[in-house]
């Protein structure tokens, strides 16, 4: 296993290229970006990939980056699982997920073009944590639920940072409500214990899976403590608040989640680094 | 509801230019005639009026659907647009879950969503109208009398419309929002709004279509999207739930280009 965060193989160069794409982008102002989106059709006429990737700036390019991470990891997730003799009960509903999973890696990859990481390699046991992945199915419903939540929350926290790219955060919303649909059917596949599509403080059955569910339990919004506004037939104010709201995690926290289930070679250039 | 927009407006000058002072005194005379209706309704006027339901009868209240309410500029009028969806689906479920069939139409399950997601809308209402403080827009008037309460398909099929719905406004609105803060906030709502979408289209169709919690009647099936829809586009689909017109035409707008136009693919 990888003890280095990935985070510093996803943007291997930091070089003279991209400090100078970054400064002509940043002279034409926001980014550069309402020039990148009005060149767009002109630039997809010679070639569609990687034209449109080289207008985007490198902050997000590594939230796009880092959001293939995680799509890699649950397309892989879904496949594995799939194709495990006898593993699956719900099939209908794991397809499904594993179908719009492989999507998003398709369409980051198509955004990204020649930017687009490799996929690393993953080992979802974690290292013997979870040695039963693929043979137990509730282990696996377990982990399918964790990496939905961390989905959810991961996306979230990347979102301000593209407030000024208007189109892949349009994007990345609509995968984000994606997750969270995902995340919500898992969650109530579960029946020992039975659970709720939404998160309820920061609880979670799993003492494995306790980092995913850091932070969600709070209850005060842009400075407002919500729970005094409710009304009295709100049986748990603090409780109802705290379901109400997914919290984000930052790319720092996901990837401590995620760096137990990479292993080797991550960015695809033969180094362990 | 009728929506005023620079697109489509017929623009009423009388009810645009309308005296803010005349609104509120308006306001404050439905929300008495309202609280009148509830005991223990005591205090505040916009409160009860979203809590009374069903809507008071037409025939004693000047009729809301003449009313135009301008949800204004930038932010602020994004998040109002967010506070009138939320004032939408919390008066809903407040209705579902008090409708006197509610323990016998609905299973023990049911029963559970349906409360909590009672709750979850109203704590967005709350949350939203607190953040507006004074640049939220008065309690709107629903309008459910196309829903026959006592059908369990009928109630499920409306909080299915009303929860997709509100996932692909959230979609669409945040990339309207400027402020960070406010993004990350909407964000946080968005994702809830999906989880209640997955579980109302599960419990109606339970034991028939185990892939409608994210059926491809609503997740692109190639690029596994969720739709995002313009504020305009939403209002529309609002509209007959919602006795109120709406003056979006200080609302930011920006033209929803789908991914794979964009991309080609």
């Amino acid at each position: 296993m990888n003890e280095q965060p990935i985070l510093e193989t996803l943007d291997p160069e930091v070089g003279e290229r991209i400090v100078s794409r970054r400064a002509a982008l940043q002279a034409s102002g926001k980014w550069g970006f309402g020039l990148a989106l009005a060149s767009v059709p002109v630039a997809l006429a010679v070639s569609a990939r990687s034209a449109f990737a080289d207008h985007l700036p490198q902050q997000v390019l590594d939230v796009l980056n880092f959001a293939l991470t995680l799509e890699f990891l649950e397309a892989e997730y879904y496949n594995t699982g799939l194709a495990a003799p006898g593993l699956i009960q719900d099939r209908e509903v794991f397809s499904q997920i594993s179908k719009h999973e492989n999507s998003h890696v398709a369409l980051l990859q198509a955004v990204l073009g020649g930017d687009a990481i490799a996929k690393p390699q993953f080992d979802f046991t974690a290292g013997g944590k979870f040695p039963d992945v693929f043979s137990n199915y509730a282990t696996f419903v377990t982990l399918a639920q964790g990496f939905e939540d961390t989905g959810v929350r991961a996306f979230k926290g990347q979102a301000p940072k593209l407030i000024d790219a208007d189109f892949i955060l349009t994007v990345a919303l609509q995968i984000h409500a994606v997750e969270a649909l995902h995340a919500s059917k898992v969650r109530r596949l579960s029946t020992s214990p039975a659970q709720k599509g939404w998160i309820t403080f920061d609880d979670t059955a799993v003492p494995a899976l306790e980092p995913i569910y850091a932070g969600e339990a709070q209850t005060t919004q842009l400075m407002i403590e919500v729970p005094s506004l409710l009304p009295d037939f709100v049986s748990d104010p603090a409780a109802a608040t705290s379901e109400a709201f997914d919290e984000p995690l930052t790319m720092q926290q996901v990837l401590e989640i995620v760096d137990q289930f990479i292993v080797g070679d991550v960015d695809g250039d033969g180094d362990e680094s | 509801m009728r929506i005023s927009s620079s697109e489509n407006a017929k623009p009423t000058p009388l009810r645009a230019i309308r005296n803010p002072t005349g609104r509120r005194s308006f306001l404050k005379w439905t929300g008495v005639a309202a609280a009148a209706l509830v005991a223990g309704c005591d205090d505040n006027e916009t409160r009860t009026l979203t809590e009374v339901l069903p809507a008071p009868p037409p025939d004693t209240l000047p009729d809301p659907g003449q009313r135009l309410v301008n949800l204004g500029s930038g932010d602020v009028g994004i998040l109002n647009y967010a506070y009138a969806l939320e004032q939408l689906e919390a008066a809903y479920y407040t209705m579902v879950v008090s409708s006197s069939g509610f323990t016998s139409t609905f299973s023990a399950e049911e029963q559970r969503v349906l409360i909590d997601l009672r709750d979850h809308e109203i704590v967005h209402r709350e949350f939203l109208k607190a953040a507006l403080a004074d640049n939220a827009i008065p309690g709107l008037t629903p309008n459910f009398g196309m829903v026959d309460f006592g059908s369990r398909e009928s109630v499920l099929q409306t909080a299915m419309a009303f929860e997709d719905l509100g996932v692909t406004a959230y979609n669409g609105a945040g990339p309207l929002l400027t402020n960070p803060d406010f993004l990350a906030a909407a964000g946080k709502i968005a994702s809830v709004e999906a989880r209640h979408a997955s579980a109302i289209r599960d419990l109606l169709r339970e034991g028939e279509d185990d892939r409608f919690f994210a059926g491809d009647d609503f997740v692109n099936p190639k690029l596994g999207l969720s739709p995002a829809r313009s504020p305009g586009e939403v209002l529309q689909i609002a509209d007959p739930f919602i006795m109120e017109n709406f003056d979006t035409r200080n609302l930011p707008s920006a033209s929803i280009v789908p991914v794979e136009e964009w991309l080609n693919l």
